[in-house]
């Protein structure tokens, strides 16, 4: 029976009808709703603080699931097992949310506070210093662009993988429709969008899941064939490591300083807004990662051989061969799509804010009215745009890997936001070489473990690890360290700077 | 200013601190059995884990809640 289900489907143009109209609709909803964010720098760039808690839930779970999630997740699953799901998923069911209660919600109140609108914004005024600003711009713009690359490569794979459409056109396609809606209607539409594509890609994960099991024979005979075939893949004993697995939960500190997470935080009407989110985050997480990484150890367990040895397509294979209809495969495929949009239309937003505000703005003062600000950032998210487009069309490496190492750079400045917050004695300088540690541990790990490699021509198996440990516990220990160490050795922050941003208390309450 | 916890709130956060205490089941490491007839043991716990989570924050959520941070920022710098 295997082998019969291993007939790959011919390619029909009937999914890529699905996903035009999909992409048609997703357009006018947006441009219908975009209409209220004309003319406005507030509305653009954070919706005048007034996304309610489903939006916000909507918003900021469809942003941090990518094509991580879904093609990522499966990819990995299929190459090493079902610890992928301990490895991050339920890792972020607690640290997400435990960032967003502890770091969000502070991020909110003094972004409301003292009307932020940016990370660096609020890294300027709470270290007073200018100098940290022009720094991080590089550091988180450079970090998002292989964000956007999962995004663009991820959907590649998806859609070749299904309807044979080549790499580059579905890419030109997804970043034209982001960009059409993002450019009309900022933050606003980007969260309306990521409501509507969440629900999607949820839906049609579980109608995936259904059917994909269904076609192999049921639940029980697709978990038999991994016991007959990869057993191995039932556990972490020889995929995964313990001190590997550990470190593991240190990546899913990333979301504390995604730039595009904190302007989502910024958007909330209030701090019960975040309610929702907390709560609720673990079980979404939960809904789309069991599905997929089951999928990748069936696929393992069927016998089905990722294309040229890239598990970035198992995904795409699996749903293109077990599932004959293709109005379901369409369907599918536009729900995939809907994940990674979901995550690309944010980042696009955030790019163009932190532009417009932390260079332009801060360089320029009050040179340029509202509208030529919100003009200027379009300008900016273009360009990177561009600039991820041109890198997609390279041979990209694992999505899950180059999805890690990304989450590695940015949990590398998760001491930095901590401080902020919660340290009066963290200062300017501390800062300053907190970053730099941070970038040049990051830019060094990440050549020798992914990127000399790649261009070298060699294939990445397994994780690039520092003593059995991801090489994130080593970014965090020594971005920790230079923090702590230059800012005890430096002149504390001024009384009236402290008083500023630590009045409100310091711990929770009952 | 600190405030202290209530009783439920110290409880719901030593209840998050369980939790990422046991995402480490090492007892899983190496069992490869299958329940339900289809969910490898070790996906399910890690499950199980997700559905702790969300009952946990519920409690944070319910008995730990920063009040004084949204009262800190809906008053204007002014006010002060």
């Amino acid at each position: 029976m295997i082998a019969a289900l291993l007939q790959a489907a011919p390619k029909s143009p009937v999914p890529l009808y699905v996903v035009g109209v999909y992409l048609l609709l997703l357009l006018g909803f947006s441009i219908l709703n975009s209409r209220r964010a004309r003319g406005s720098a507030g509305e653009y760039f954070v919706a005048s603080r007034s996304i309610g808690p489903f939006l916000l839930l909507m918003s900021v779970f469809g942003t941090t699931m990518t094509a991580f999630a879904l093609v990522g997740s499966t990819g990995k699953a299929y190459d090493s097992g079902i610890g992928v799901y301990g490895l991050m998923a339920s890792a972020s069911g607690i640290i997400h949310s435990l960032v967003f209660f502890l770091v969000g919600i502070r991020l909110w109140a003094i972004g409301k506070r003292f009307n932020y609108v940016t990370q660096i914004q609020f890294f300027r005024g709470r270290f007073q210093s200018d100098l940290l600003g022009y720094l991080l711009f590089p550091v988180l713009v450079g970090l998002v662009i292989p964000y956007l690359l999962i995004g663009i490569v991820g959907a590649g794979a998806v859609v070749k993988g299904i309807a044979g459409v080549p790499t580059w056109l579905t890419g030109l396609v997804v970043c034209g429709v982001v960009l059409s809606y993002i450019l009309t209607g900022g933050v606003r539409a980007a969260a309306l969008a990521n409501a509507v594509q969440t629900i999607v890609f949820m839906l049609v994960g579980i109608l995936a899941f259904t059917l994909i099991s269904g076609s192999l024979g049921g639940l029980e005979q697709a978990t038999q064939n991994v016991v007959d075939n990869t057993p191995q893949l039932l556990a972490r004993e020889g995929e995964i490591g313990h001190l590997q697995f550990l470190s593991y939960c240190f990546v899913p500190l990333s979301v504390g300083m995604f730039p595009h997470l904190f302007q989502h935080w910024l958007t909330a009407r209030s701090a019960k807004t975040f309610r929702t989110t907390v709560i609720a985050h673990p079980i979404f997480i939960m809904i789309v990662w069991v599905p997929c990484v089951l999928i990748g150890v069936w696929a393992a367990g069927a016998g089905v051989e990722a294309p040229g040895g890239n598990s970035n397509a198992v995904l795409a294979k699996m749903v293109g061969m077990q599932l004959k209809n293709p109005w379901v495969s369409g369907l599918l495929m536009a729900g995939i799509l809907a994940a990674i949009m979901s995550s690309l239309d944010s980042q696009f937003v955030c790019l163009g804010t932190i532009f417009t505000h932390d260079i332009v703005v801060h360089v320029t003062g009050d040179r340029f009215d509202e509208a030529q600000r919100v003009t200027l950032g379009r300008v900016f998210i273009v360009a990177i745009v561009a600039v991820t487009y041109v890198l997609s069309l390279f041979p990209p490496p694992n999505v899950f890997d180059l999805a890690v190492w990304c989450f590695s750079g940015f949990a590398s400045l998760f001491p930095l936001v901590v401080a902020a917050v919660y340290w009066r004695r963290a200062t300017a300088a501390g800062a300053i070489a907190s970053v730099l540690v941070a970038g040049g541990t990051w830019a060094a790990l990440f050549y020798d473990g992914l990127l000399g490699p790649t261009l070298a021509g060699e294939k990445i198996g397994e994780d690039y690890l520092i003593g059995g440990m991801m090489p994130v516990t080593v970014m965090i220990a020594t971005s920790t360290a230079a923090l702590v160490v230059v800012s005890l050795l430096t002149r504390p922050p001024s009384g009236a700077t402290v008083d500023r941003f630590f009045d409100e208390g310091t711990s929770t309450e009952g | 200013m600190t405030r202290k916890l209530s009783s439920g709130g110290k409880l719901a956060w030593a209840l998050v601190a369980l939790l990422a205490v046991l995402h480490y089941d090492f007892w899983n490491w190496g069992d490869r059995s299958v329940v339900f007839g289809f969910l490898p043991i070790g996906l399910l716990f890690q499950a199980l884990i997700s559905i702790g989570a969300a009952v946990a924050w519920t409690l944070v959520v319910r008995f730990a809640w920063p009040t004084h941070i949204e009262e800190w920022a809906d008053r204007s710098v002014e006010e002060e």
